[in-house]
This record gives structure tokens, sequence and C-alpha cells, in this order.
């Protein structure tokens, strides 16, 4: 490998490396390209929806498949784009910003992509047959009476990627806390490192309540047992605790890291160090606790009692405190810094009052009271989208932005950049600020029509408008990869000539062991320190010395085949019992490989000396 | 020599940790069993409810701190992330179940 790794290979024999790969940096290009293809699913779905709604009784899609539509885009946008996009960030990011050579659990970590790439994929083989209907909330008992087989590929799916996730999250957790480089203690870490300690643990304790709730329901409709049925002594409502137990963390999930990455970019394009750290290490760990113990602010208006919907209102304002510091912080970092305008910069910028106002209408929302108003209507719809589109989105993109020099080696260009933000955060207002007044006007969401002449023509036409600049802007975007990666001006190691942190000391793209010698860290923003003493690069902790890397496996690939076989059968085995064959032939392959990955030792390779000396730095 | 010395030294010390361990180890697993058996009898005897569920919790509870404390090595030196960690999962569990009984079953 290493310099050889560089002449040209066959397709199979790139393939074949893709395919086995331990790598945590291509890993985390997998899962960022595994998202992003997802995110164009879910975009697809989500401009259906806009043109069924453009105007009064459209009939563009009948009214079983925009269910079909609604509940895709929500649950793909969630699970399959947002989610993997972040965490092929952290995959490639986190190791470098902590001078790590991999992941704790390389194997592990293979596994857990191929696990959400499959998980993804069966979710959407059920176009073919009839997708998931009952929203992506898949609220009992609604879902349990669904016909078809659309919600069992919605629980097999998601069962299966959510394994992947919750093994990507005790991975970094391990990872962070065992393996960073020496002088690197808790509080040296990198903001987007914290952000990813944090949002892992928020994986490690949130996703078993979606697991535990997707087994009931499996069980319920595949096997005749009535947890959520009340005919039979069952409770719907467990089925709403449990997911939101869930998914209220998930939201979190989906913004900590990027409260991450507007910490990192901020700095970089202000020239100056983050202002508050402790505080924004701190906020960050009142929101991952706050997080678990709002969750009922989705369900005021189920009837829990005036005194649950009080504590759970009280809990739900708190988290504005926290988030407030984290915005001010922000602020206080951009004051007075000697400030570089570019597309990274301009996405994180726009960030910031595009997030303030989903947030201020999250307080709205958790006033319980006003709640009874706002609940299920398109209020809802404006109040998240602003939190995941001009939180979540306008994040990976400008992490992409910025980080694209380090993983690819080349900058993505200037001008089609600010050409797709503006056109997409033109279009994401346009879409989603009149939302806000569709549902105060009393406009349900989730609805396929909605009536002539009621004061929502006009609004729906624009928020449909709307829809189709964000579409132009994305696919600027596209255009923008593709022209970048056939002539894009090359990168230096630090490629923004402002990097402060460890990333930035390696060559862009890394070599597939990150650091020859690991770096000795010497305090916050360790490069910065160097570059203010004059010194070119970090000054090394160890001699050069042989390097110990894993090697390439096959088995979570076929692990993930396995499990998937098994869970079509599961999903087929309710009409015909000849499906089982499927359940058990693919549990037995993947058993067998798990069996065969943990009797066949795998001691790795190691890098000699020799080869890294002549390579150079 | 004194460096071989001390290595023999340290060596020893670590052999007696190691067999204090062990004796832990084997005491508390050894009352994990007790207490299973316990709360079986108590079942099989028909002990009235109002008496076997609180003794099987109470068992139950002092089961877990045994898992946890020394199966999983939580009281261990060097062990303080990964205790924080499971303290956090502890604590939301705890706080769920109490919220299920209160709002949803009660």
């Amino acid at each position: 490998m290493g310099m050889t790794s560089a002449q040209k290979r066959g397709f199979g024999a790139t393939l074949w490396d893709w395919l086995t790969t331990v790598d945590h940096k291509k890993i985390g290009i997998l899962y960022m390209a595994g998202g992003g293809f997802f995110f164009l699913m879910g975009g697809l779905e989500a401009v259906i929806i806009r043109i069924q709604l453009m105007s009064p009784e459209n009939n563009f899609i009948s009214a079983g498949l925009y269910n079909e539509m609604i509940t895709m885009h929500g649950t793909t946008m969630i699970f399959l784009a947002a989610m993997p996009i972040l965490l092929g960030l952290m995959n490639f990011i986190m190791p470098l910003q902590i001078g790590a050579r991999d992941v704790a659990f390389p194997f592990l970590n293979s596994l857990g992509f191929w696990l959400f790439l499959f998980g993804g994929v069966l979710l959407n083989l059920s176009w073919f047959t009839g997708a998931p209907d009952a929203g992506w909330t898949n609220y009992a008992p609604l879902s349990i009476q669904s016909p078809g087989h659309g919600i069992d590929f919605y629980i097999m799916g998601l069962q299966l990627s959510g394994a992947g996730t919750l093994m990507g999250g005790i991975n970094f957790i391990v990872t962070i806390v065992l393996m960073r480089a020496p002088g690197m203690t808790y509080m040296r870490m990198p903001l987007f490192t914290w952000t990813t300690f944090v949002a892992s643990i928020l994986i490690l304790f949130a996703f078993p309540a979606l697991t535990v709730g997707l087994f009931l329901m499996m069980f319920d409709r595949m096997f005749g047992s009535a947890f959520f049925d009340a005919a039979l002594g069952g409770n719907a409502v467990i089925w709403q605790h449990l997911f939101w137990i869930f998914g209220h963390p998930e939201v979190y999930i989906l913004i900590l890291p990027v409260f991450g990455v507007f910490s990192e970019v901020f700095p970089t394009f202000a020239k100056k160090r983050l202002f508050g750290y402790t505080a924004m290490v701190f906020a960050t760990f009142l929101i991952a606790f706050l997080g678990f113990m709002v969750w009922a602010h989705h369900m005021f208006t189920v009837g829990l009692g005036p005194v649950a919907n009080s504590i759970f209102a009280v809990a739900t304002m708190a988290i504005a405190v926290p988030t407030g510091i984290k915005i001010f912080n922000w602020l206080f970092t951009l004051w007075g810094g000697s400030i570089k305008i570019n597309s990274a910069m301009l996405w994180a910028l726009a960030f910031i009052p595009s997030f303030t106002i989903g947030g201020m209408t999250g307080v709205m929302l958790a006033s319980a009271v006003a709640d009874y108003q706002y609940h299920d209507t398109y209020f809802v719809i404006g109040h998240f989208h602003y939190v995941i589109v001009g939180g979540t989105v306008f994040g990976i993109l400008s992490g992409l932005h910025y980080w694209w020099p380090k993983m690819f080696g080349k900058y993505l260009h200037e001008g089609l950049g600010q050409l797709s933000f503006w056109t997409f955060f033109v279009g994401f207002h346009l879409t989603f600020f009149i939302q806000h007044f569709l549902g105060l006007m009393g406009m349900p969401r989730r609805y396929w029509v909605f009536l002539e002449n009621q004061g929502l023509d006009t609004g729906n036409l624009i928020s449909s408008i709307g829809a189709f600049f964000m579409s132009f802007g994305v696919i600027v975007f596209l255009i923008n990869i593709i022209l970048t990666t056939i002539k894009g001006k090359k990168a230096p190691r630090d490629a923004w000539g402002s990097g402060r942190t460890l990333e930035w000391s390696i060559s862009s793209p890394p070599v597939h062991y990150n650091y020859k010698q690991l770096p000795l860290v010497r305090g916050l923003d360790p490069l910065w320190i160097e570059k203010m003493e004059g010194n070119k690069n970090m000054t090394p902790a160890e001699p050069v010395d042989e390097i110990h890397m894993p090697n390439g496996s096959i088995l979570p690939l076929i692990i993930t085949i396995g499990m998937t076989i098994a869970s079509y059968g599961f999903i087929y085995q309710t009409g015909n019992k000849l499906w089982l064959i499927a359940v058990y032939s693919g549990m037995a392959i993947a058993l067998i490989s798990m069996l065969t990955r943990s009797l066949k030792d795998d001691h790795g390779h190691h890098i000699p000396k020799e080869e890294l000396e002549r390579i150079g730095d | 020599m004194t460096d071989e010395m001390s290595t023999r030294k340290i060596n020893s010390f670590q052999k007696q940790k190691n067999k204090q361990e062990m004796q832990r180890m084997v005491v508390s697993f050894a009352l994990m069993i007790i207490f299973t058996l316990i709360a079986f009898a108590l079942v099989m005897l028909e002990v009235p409810s109002t008496y076997v569920i609180p003794i099987i919790l109470l068992l139950a509870f002092v089961q877990v701190g045994f898992q946890f404390f020394y199966f999983m090595h939580l009281k261990d030196k060097g062990h303080e992330v990964p205790s924080q960690i499971i303290y956090g999962g502890v604590f939301i569990t705890v706080m769920v179940a109490l919220t299920f009984t209160v709002i949803t079953w009660w």
C-alpha cells in the first residue's frame, strides 16, 4: 500500500478495495455517498409532495401514494440521509482531529456502514410493492392496521440501519476515550470531536428505545402479539413513548454534530479562537442531558394530563438556554475577527438566523397550551424544517465545503458553491417560512389536498416555488462535485491557510495511516499553537517506527447480506411459510460469517519503517 | 540485579492483588447464585406476593450492583469514563421507567 496505492489499478481491484475497506476515511466517504444518494431520493419525494400541493385539489398523485411519499420522505431524510452524512463526516474527520490512525473498531465500523446501506436499500425496495404509509413516526394503531407489507419494510429496514448506527456510536465513543494523541486532554479536543462524542452517547442511549419499539411492532404485525392493540389489552400510546424517547434525542443527534462543524468553521474563517470553548462543551452536554427529558412534548395532545404536560413544557423551554449560549458564542467568535467569506462560511452564517427562527418557533411549540392550536399543522412542518434544514443541512453543506479539500485534495468551486448557496437559501425560506402561516390558518399536515379559496392557495404555491429553488441549488452542488473531481484546484495541507486543528497538519487527502508520527498536542488548537511559534508542522510525539494497521475484510458485507436476506424472509413469511427458508439461510450466512471472524485470528499488517522513511512526510 | 528484584516484588504484589480480585469475584458469583435460588424458592413455596415482589426486587437490585461493580469493573481505577456512561444509562432508564409508571400505567 502507501506509495503503490497511487498507481493505477483495475476496476475490479478498486471495487474490491472499497467493498472490503476498514479505513475510516473510505468508510466516511462511503457513508457520505450513500447518504447523498438517499438525500436525492428524499429530495425527489419532497418535490413530488410540493407539486401535489401546488394548487388546490390537485390530482398529481393519488391519496395512497401521497401517504407513502410523505412517510418515505421523512424516514429517508432522517435515517438515511442526514444521519449517515453526519456519520460520514465524523468518521472521516474525528480520528484526524484527535490524532488517531483509525477508529477503535475498524471491522465494526465497516459492518455499521453496510448495515445502514442495506437497511436503506431494503426500505426503498418497498416502492415496488407498496411503501410504508403511516407517517415517519409510524404511530400505532394506524401502522398495525396498514395492509400490505409497507410497514414491515419500515420495521426491518430501520432495524438494520439502526443496528449499524448503534455500532457507529459505540465505536466513536471508544475511539475518543482511548485513542487521543499524546497531550490531547479532553478539554483540548476540537469542538467537532466533542459534539461527535456527545452525539455518540445520545445514539448509545436513544437507539435501544427504537430497537425495542420496532421489535414490539414487528411482533404485533408478524407474530400476532398485541402490545399496541387496545382491544387485546395493549396500549398504542406506548409506541408513541418509545418512538419519541428515541426520536427526540435523535433530533439532537442530528443537530449537535453540525454545532461542532460551525464551531470549526467560524474560528477558521474569523481567524480567532472559538469564544467560550468551555461553555460550548458544557452547553453541548446540557443539551444532550435535557434532550432525554422532553420527549413527551411531541405528545401534548395525547392526553397525558396537565402535570405531565407542564413538566415537559418547562424542560423543553430550558433547552433554549444552552442553545442560546452557543448562538452567542458563535456571534462573539465572529465579533472583531478578520472574517473571510466563502461558501463554507456562507452556509455557517446563514445557519445562525435560520436556526434561531426554528428555535423560537420551538419555544412557541413547547408551550403545551398553545400546542393544542399548532399540533399537526403546517406550523410544525415549518418549525422542524427550519431546524433540520436550516440547522443540519446547512451544517452538512458548510462542513462539506470546509473539509472537501481535506477529504479529496481539491477545492470545491467557489462560484458554483455560492450559486448553490444563494438559490438554496432563498428557496429554503420561500418554502418553509410561509408554512408557519399556513399552519396558523389551519392547514393540517399530511393531508393529500386542500380546498380552494380558503386562503391557502397562494401560500402553497409560494412554498412549492421555493422547493424548485432548493432543487436547483442541490443540482448546482452536484455539478460542482463533478467538475471539482474532474479538474478542481489542488489543495495543500492547510487548505484554508488558517487551520487550527490537527487534520490540517497532514496531507490532503491524508495517507491511509493518517500520521507517520503521532503529533504532540500542546494545547487547544494545536496546529495554531505550532504555527504561532513559527513551526511549519506538528512536533512529533514518537520516533518514526513501523505502523500497525488493520486488514480489510469482506465479512462485514457478507454478514449484512445475510441479515438482509433474513429481513426479507421475516417480511414475507406472514403470507407464505416457505419464506422461513430465507430467514434461516440468511441468519446462517450472517452467523457463520461472525463465527469465521471470531475464530480466525487477524492481526492486521505492519507498515515497515523503511517504507515510511522512503516516503518522507 | 536490583531491577530484577523490584520486578519480582511488583509481580508478587500483582499476584496478591489478582488473587484477592479472584476471591471477590467467586464470592459475588456465589452470592448471585444464592440470590437466584432464594428468588425461585420464594415463588415455589408460594409465599404471598406482597412479600415476594419487594424481596425479589431488592435481590435484583443488589445483584445488578454486583454485576456492575465486580463483573463490569465499575469500582476499579481507570474505569471512570465507562462508569459515568453506565450511570448515565441507568439514570435514563430509571427515568423512563418512572415516567411510564406515572403517566401511562398508573
